[in-house]
């Protein structure tokens, strides 16, 4: 039987009806109608779902909406406002600084697999300032690209980092 | 409903061309957003394809000096919805910024025959420079009789003609904004010559990435329609032979009547599930009770290439010259090579997804696929519809890298809807998407090359066995028992003499293909540089082991061996990248368990040229490889983004050293085992070699392909890097940890 769930995603409240058992992607794709999460593997294998549970990643196709009620919920559309609440800043970028270094690499190419990507590196630097490349490889492991776009993921992610010491945007 | 807002405008551009196209300068399509007007639904009222000889066909102009590119390739991450409107801008100079495309509809864009064989730039390049030219010359004879100046003191930028020595001007929007050219070609439209160029061979930005990265794109997975019902499949996991299909024995509907609205769809023995919530749909596929004929229908794994290479053939000879028989017989130097190569799968990241809603007589079905009048063709029986009712509209879904499973669930999602009643959307699940996807075709190499005592290569000979590609997809060969059948015999499932010895000056050279019977196999069809790999790692080793009995430097040996100054090209620039110092390939000159070699290979797919260098690890106790560098260069002729070429060099790289070391379908006589991510590995983020993309630029060639043409040179260069690593030759890849080591063991 269908329950009634609330959870807690990007900032705001929700009431949603979904069997307990429910993958939480599949409530914040066709209830929330979100497009950063999405479906790759549905065991978490790929990383293409990812989403931050109370600033972790998280798979989000293998994560009940039973279990995700108490977190504070993160898509890749909340990164911004959840950036600048972790730094304290006045108003959120039109962009996470991670997002917009993809950008400045034009590291994309389908695109599909930088929902994780972008999370999974936005999680990183809270982590960990100034990661070197093996760091930085280590912690992406889990995430596929079949495009091959990893080298410039991977600088992507330098870039942000630099972008994120210095204090300013992304050069 | 469509994916894409069929917001239809106040006036449609139909409905002008019935008015006669009388020119009313100034008249637009109101306040609505360029991106409504690029759809606009009187675009969408008849099914195509349009008048390839009508400007309109190829492009609109809007009243805000915007314009919008009509063409029948679809952006699959390679970035043509950059490239073309580069091409577009430049003949008619427009400011990138105010050209985009519209998504590719059999009701909207004309057919340009689907995004195969990297062809968007090298085939749809030409139609859309020709269509722009045109354009600009029917402009330019408006835009005199406006200014009331000949066309040859008229000049333009962004857009806005002004005349020469005068203050008068006037916008392409002024002239035709939101109105129809109705002007068929002329054939003799000037294009600019390349010394002209201002955007073509440009590093400009890509157009869909600010939306991909932000999360606002809308991938085909996205796409919802009122009122559907999510769909799944229910198959055997895992394909049998082809020409078994799938056969029913028992399906039990009752066994998920404890699902609140989910049912099952069936037609023949092709079975679904339909629910109003995706979970429900997922579980009811998960849970539905059927039984399937469990016949054994394939080869066993571990003697599959034994089975091929005895298998019954229809043998073609490719390409002849010379006499071989007798140049090997008589030669100084002589080596022969043998090579066993996997199903390799597509494994698209995003599982297909498609929606279609099936009414009485007509259809809309939005999928991601590379060709959707050839889509359209095999809907439009499958739904008892003249094609003309069939609408098939593009979403991107992610890279799918040559024809996965797109078609196949554009038919399910179809199906469904028809039976069903309702708009369906049909996503595949991991293990639908590995385990029904047309694989790349698994290959067995013989090539016997020959030298004289000058170290001049003299005699060539390759034979090539695999079958060819299966061309019914599944959802319609289950729901209707359709007969295996097999495509047409084209280039590019044939021994390919671009990856063959073609590319050296041989005099005496044989190319024979081996076709098998694709029923008895797996279904395939084109992976990203189809065959090519295989071929190149079979004979471009040989190539080396030549180089290596004449005690040579590969490198040198090739470029001495080479006349056409395009293969040398990009010989010569893979190697200068690399800084390659000449030296015979050697065997281990380490001691310990690490080991490092280098390699370079040649080879292309069907048009362009190919060359690498690769620097790799081998760790001779566990077996484990790592490319660590891999360098490659392409020649396309004239490039017209070289950033986007650059990532797709990179790409491919990427792709072949995870097909080289990891990528391999398996089976038992069952199906396809390799299910998922863990099954079938491919290359991660610690496995990554370093890359270095090289362009060959040539700005006085015609365009060719530049998605797929370095995989087989790539291949190649890993495979005779292992050698120089070990001194021992792969005869199969993937070079996996065991593999590695029985080869090392056996030595």
């Amino acid at each position: 039987m269908a329950n009634s769930f609330r959870i807690r995603v990007n900032g705001r409240a929700h009431v949603v009806q979904a069997e307990p058992d429910t993958p939480l992607l599949y409530v914040l794709t066709n209830d929330l109608a979100l497009k950063g999460p999405r479906f790759g593997c549905g065991l978490a294998q790929c990383g293409s779902c990812s989403v931050l549970i109370d600033g972790a990643e998280r798979r989000s196709c293998v994560t009940p909406v039973s279990a995700a009620e108490e977190g504070e919920i993160t898509t890749l559309e909340g990164l911004p406002a959840w950036f600048a609440a972790k730094r304290g800043l006045a108003a959120a970028p039109a962009l996470h600084p991670v997002q917009q270094a993809m950008l400045d690499e034009q590291a994309p190419q389908c695109g599909y697999c930088y929902n994780g990507m972008i999370v999974k590196a936005a999680e990183l630097l809270e982590q960990n300032a100034d990661p070197s490349d093996a760091e930085i490889r280590a912690a992406m492991n889990g995430h596929l690209c079949r495009c091959g776009t990893y080298p410039r993921i991977v600088a992507a992610i330098r870039r942000a980092a630099r972008a994120l010491r210095a204090g300013g945007e992304p050069e | 409903m469509s994916a894409h807002g069929d917001a239809l405008g106040p006036i449609g551009r139909r409905a002008f061309l019935k008015a006669g196209g009388a020119l009313v300068v100034g008249f637009g399509l109101g306040a609505a957003p360029s991106w409504v007007r690029a759809q606009s639904a009187a675009r969408g009222e008849s099914a195509g394809p349009p008048d390839p000889e009508l400007i309109d066909t190829w492009l609109a102009i809007h009243a805000d000096n915007t314009a919008t590119l009509y063409v029948g390739y679809v952006e699959l991450g390679q970035g043509t919805t950059t490239a073309l409107p580069q091409i577009a801008a430049e003949e008619l100079d427009l400011a990138l910024e105010q050209i985009a495309t519209a998504q590719h509809d059999t009701h909207v864009t004309p057919n340009q025959g689907g995004t195969y064989s990297s062809a968007s730039i090298a085939r749809g390049g030409p139609q859309v420079r020709r269509a722009a030219a045109e354009a600009r010359r029917a402009l330019l004879e408006l835009a005199a009789e406006r200014l009331g100046a000949p066309v040859e003191r008229l000049r333009v930028k962004n857009g806005v003609v002004t005349v020469d020595g005068t203050g008068g001007s006037v916008t392409y929007g002024e002239l035709v904004g939101g109105r129809l050219f109705t002007v068929p070609f002329t054939g003799n439209a000037p294009v600019k010559s390349p010394s002209e160029y201002k955007l073509v061979g440009g590093r400009a930005e890509r157009k869909d990435l600010p939306a991909k990265v932000a999360g606002t794109y809308t991938y085909i997975q996205h796409v919802r329609l009122p009122g559907m019902l999510h769909g799944r499949v229910v198959r055997p996991r895992g394909q049998r032979a082809y020409g078994a299909g799938a056969r029913i024995v028992r399906v039990d509907p009752s066994s998920i009547a404890h699902i609140a609205g989910a049912r099952v769809v069936r037609k023949g023995d092709f079975l679904g599930v339909v629910a109003p919530s995706e979970w429900d749909a997922i579980r009811a596929a998960r849970e539905l009770d059927v039984a399937w004929d469990e016949t054994p229908t394939l080869p066993p794994f571990e003697r599959l290439h034994e089975t091929m290479r005895a298998d019954e053939t229809d043998d073609t000879v490719v390409l002849e010259r010379g006499a071989v028989g007798d140049a090997l017989e008589s030669a100084a130097h002589r080596v022969t090579f043998a090579t066993r190569c996997p199903y390799q799968a597509h494994a698209t990241f995003a599982p297909n997804c498609a929606l279609a809603d099936v009414k009485a007589d007509s259809a809309l079905v939005i999928a991601p696929t590379q060709d959707a009048y050839g889509a359209r063709r095999t809907l439009a029986p499958l739904l008892g519809l003249p094609e003309d009712k069939v609408r098939v509209q593009y979403c991107e879904s992610s890279g799918t890298f040559g024809h996965s499973c797109y078609d196949d669930v554009a038919q399910a999602a179809a199906l469904m809807s028809q039976l069903a009643g309702a708009p369906v959307r049909v996503q595949f699940m991991r293990a639908d998407e590995h385990g029904w996807d047309p694989y790349g075709p698994a290959h067995v190499g013989e090539v016997e090359v020959a030298a004289d005592a000058t170290g001049k290569i003299v005699a060539y000979e390759y034979h090539g066995w695999h079958h060819n590609w299966s061309l019914i997809e599944p959802s319609q060969q289950l729901a209707e028992g359709t007969a295996p059948e097999e495509w047409p015999f084209l280039v590019s499932q044939q021994v390919s003499p671009q990856n063959c010895g073609a590319m050296y000056a041989i005099d005496n050279l044989r190319l024979v293909n081996h076709r098998l019977r694709t029923a008895k196999y797996l279904r395939c069809a084109w992976l990203r540089s189809p065959l090519d790999l295989s071929l190149s790692f079979t004979s471009e080793q040989a190539i080396d082991m030549l180089a290596h009995r004449l005690g040579e430097d590969p490198y040198e040996f090739r470029r001495r061996n080479i006349a056409d100054e395009r293969w040398l090209g990009v010989l010569d620039a893979a190697a200068r990248a690399a800084r390659w110092s000449p030296r015979p390939a050697g065997g281990a000159r380490e001691s310990g368990p690490l080991v490092r070699g280098r390699g370079i290979g040649l080879g292309t797919h069907l048009a362009s040229w190919g060359g690498a260098v690769a620097e790799i690890e081998v760790n001779r106790d566990t077996g484990h490889v790592r490319v660590a560098h891999l360098y490659g260069a392409i020649d396309a002729g004239l490039v017209v983004n070289p950033a986007i070429v650059e990532a797709q060099i990179m790409g491919q790289l990427v792709q072949t050293a995870s097909r080289m070391l990891f990528e391999e379908v398996t089976f038992d006589e069952h199906g396809v085992t390799s299910l998922d991510w863990s099954h079938y590995r491919v290359i991660r983020f610690e496995e990554c070699p370093e890359i270095t993309p090289v362009i060959v630029q040539r700005t006085n060639q015609p365009y060719s392909g530049a998605g797929e043409e370095v995989m087989a040179a790539a291949a190649a260069a890993i495979a005779n890097a292992f050698f120089d690593a070990t001194g021992v030759r792969m005869t199969e890849y993937p070079f996996t940890p065991e593999r590695v080591r029985a080869a090392l063991a056996a030595a």
